[in-house]
């Protein structure tokens, strides 16, 4: 099997789901012959034609807009926005329209669209492309939140957001958009959506995280291995809705649990894992819930990112002191 | 020292006309000779039947509202030829995309009175909707629905369908980004789609004046790339002859077409506001001479074509018809509180049950 980067990996599974499919659609803002800022969609158009693989007016609430119009007559749009900073017009319309067309419509109408937002920072960018308000996303009732941490989880997610008959929002880690690599088989499989992933067996500790942070997450576990320490990982993969589930019987297991999240502390996700530990495993946790997150800061340039973004370090120390704690 | 060249030197490079049209006068005499459908008296009798039910209907709800039976209610008092020309211009397999306002449109299209009255007594049910099971829902965030027309005419050009998205919006919604971002994508890929403005001259409390500087909100098409044309919304004949051809070149592969219909709101915004706060009641009085049912009724007399029993007919036949709605509405059973779950998802994520079996149990 190749090695294939996210990135490719995001293009081999939108190159699948047109392929199989003639309703699926791609449009954004240089999507064509440029095939994308980041090069998702790099070949389609010359595969696909130009009216499948369409090069938008520069417009987001257009594009989201489209979309859901798209949808409604039963095609799968797969809108792209540049970066998360540039997602706000297009919340107007996944609020007010994408999330509840099928409900305001008695399920007359639905919406099978699929927005594919790069997420994140950490790759030296300029202001407003670096964000991470997923939170923001996954309070909104009637739409999926997808985020891959790898580009098996990127072929394999993409590919069930696109089948998916609802809406999705599909954040791409964009700090890993080259740096994750992996074997990757276009065999036109799907991953289960609404499903985490325990990506690490332990029996002291879990670490919960989604996306890029994944990777540093990974990477604590091992650290802490080596003082001793087993930690669970879970990728979260769903946002919205949530695997309730793999998260509590985790932290029942091993009784202590880390949330790890790139987006800013106050209102992140990262809050509602803790409540529902709180309100459902509190019995079974030995220490405190601990949230290693981005600082209530906007977003800083680049020069400050690595400072922002959680790093190994601060993981490893969180999750040392949870497993100290008594 | 470079020489000032006056402007008028300034070549010109382009050159841009909006066309005014109009085929009766308040009177209800001919100002010019009207499209051929006109002849069509039949069709011009069920335009004028659809104007005045809705009418009836409107006042029937806001009796209801009034009296606590429905919840806030637009009506659309003295705009009715405009959602009724257009709707009657349409086929069944084209979609309608309207706003709050345009019940009048998804009457003609199917919807049943008691649904209507169902969605603004605050139950989803009247979203089952009996019109086109492809149209769409009423709109109520202003001019959000613009782009949704747009993809589904970007839908019907990749399928090679022969059909056309016809939206229909406010004058306020012309000031948002949303419709102008729809007009120039549908500019761009010349799309079958017809944008209607009902330019009823107030966003609430704000005049078309405080809402553009444009002389018309007709023009606001040229900088997408295609014609728009201003109609007297008052004059049922000339909205359907617009429509009509502005669906059929849209249809043809023509492209989109603004249509910006003049008319005025003679109620208030809606059943929670009050008009006389910003309008003065003479302003109101004057413009009732201009409205659109006498009008049609006028000819329609003129032509032989209508008389005084026929509206009593007419009157009673509606009357008829709105209390058996009415009835229907309010014989209506609670829905069961469990089903605000119902068609949030295609199927409800299972992490969701407890709170779905919460409501059941607790409810
Ligand atoms: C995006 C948005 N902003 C504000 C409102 C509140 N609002 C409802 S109707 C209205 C005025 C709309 O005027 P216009 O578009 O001219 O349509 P009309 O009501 O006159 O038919 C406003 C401000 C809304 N529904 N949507």
């Amino acid at each position: 099997m190749p090695q294939v980067t996210l990135i490719e990996a995001v293009n081999m599974a939108l190159a699948r789901a047109m392929a199989d499919d003639a309703g699926v659609v791609v449009l954004g803002e240089d999507v064509g012959v440029n095939g994308g800022v980041f090069r998702a969609t790099v070949g389609l158009q010359q595969r696909f034609g130009p009216e499948r693989v369409l090069d938008t007016p520069l417009a987001e609430l257009l594009i989201s807009g489209l979309c859901v119009g798209l949808a409604s007559q039963g095609l799968k749009p797969v809108g792209e926005i540049q970066f998360m900073g540039f997602i706000y017009p297009c919340v107007d319309q996944l609020v007010n329209h994408a999330s509840r067309l099928r409900n305001r419509t008695q399920g007359r109408l639905s919406c099978p669209m699929v927005l594919r937002v790069p997420h994140g920072g950490g790759i030296r960018a300029p202001e407003h492309h670096s964000e991470s308000t997923e939170a923001m996303l996954a309070h909104i009732p009637g739409l999926r939140v997808v985020i891959p941490s790898s580009p098996e989880h990127a072929y394999g997610l993409l590919l069930a957001a696109i089948r998916d008959p609802d809406p999705v929002v599909f954040l791409e880690p964009t700090r890993i958009y080259r740096a994750a690599k992996g074997e990757v088989d276009d065999d036109g499989v799907a991953l289960p959506l609404d499903a985490a992933f325990v990506l690490r067996e332990g029996r002291d500790v879990t670490l919960i995280s989604w996306g890029a942070m994944v990777r540093e997450t990974l990477a604590a576990a091992d650290a802490l291995d080596t003082e001793g320490i087993s930690a669970e990982v879970i990728d979260l993969a769903t946002l919205k809705p949530f695997d309730e589930d793999t998260v509590l019987a985790s932290v029942a297991h091993t009784g202590r649990c880390v949330i790890v999240h790139e987006a800013a502390r106050t209102g992140g996700f990262g809050g509602e894992i803790a409540a529902l530990i709180a309100e459902r495993g509190l019995t079974s946790l030995l220490a405190p819930i601990a949230r290693v997150t981005g600082y209530d800061t906007v977003m800083p340039l680049p020069r400050l990112e690595q400072h922002y973004i959680p790093s190994v370090g601060r993981i490893v120390a969180a999750g040392r002191a949870a497993c100290r704690f008594n | 020292m470079t020489k000032n060249w006056p402007d008028n030197q300034l070549p010109v490079i382009a050159r841009f006309e909006v066309r005014y049209r109009n085929y009766l006068a308040p009177d209800g005499a001919i100002t010019r000779p009207p499209p051929a459908f006109a002849s069509d008296i039949g069709l011009l009798v069920s335009l004028y039947r659809a104007m005045v039910l809705v009418r009836a209907f409107d006042l029937k709800a806001v009796a209801l509202q009034r009296t606590g039976r429905l919840g806030t209610y637009a009506v659309s008092l003295g705009q009715e030829a405009v959602a009724v020309g257009v709707a009657s211009a349409m086929r069944d397999e084209d979609v309608l995309l309207p706003s709050y306002r345009d019940n009048a449109a998804m009457i003609w299209r199917g919807v049943k009175l008691e649904e209507i009255l169902l969605f603004w007594g605050g139950d989803e049910r009247g979203n089952h909707s009996s019109g086109p099971v492809h149209d769409f829902p009423c709109c109520v965030p202003v001019g959000s629905q613009a782009p949704h027309a747009a993809g589904v005419a970007y839908a019907f050009k990749l399928r090679r369908e022969p059909r056309v998205a016809v939206c229909l919006f406010g004058d306020g919604a012309t000031s948002k980004g949303d419709v102008f971002e729809a007009m120039n994508f549908a500019g761009v890929h010349k799309l079958p789609v017809v944008f209607v403005i009902t330019n009823n001259q107030w966003a609430i409390s704000v005049p078309l004046r405080l809402q553009t500087a444009s002389e018309t909100l007709a023009q606001k098409a040229i900088a997408a790339g295609f014609i728009g044309e201003q109609v007297d919304g008052n004059d049922a004949v000339a909205m359907h002859a617009a429509a009509t051809e502005a669906i059929a070149a849209a249809r043809d592969g023509r492209g989109p077409r603004l249509i910006e219909a003049v008319t005025y709101r003679l109620g208030d915004h809606t059943t929670a506001d009050d008009a006389a706060r910003y309008r003065p009641p003479e302003e109101v009085q004057a413009r009732w001479k201009d409205e659109p049912i006498g009008r049609l009724r006028a000819y329609l007399v003129g032509r032989n074509a209508w008389d005084k029993a026929k509206e009593e007919q007419l009157v009673a036949e509606c009357q008829t018809r709105i209390a058996a709605a009415v009835e229907r509405y309010l014989a209506t059973g609670p829905r069961a509180p469990e089903t605000m779950f119902d068609h949030l998802y295609a199927t409800l994520p299972p992490v969701y049950a407890a709170q779905r079996r919460d409501v059941e149990e607790n409810h």
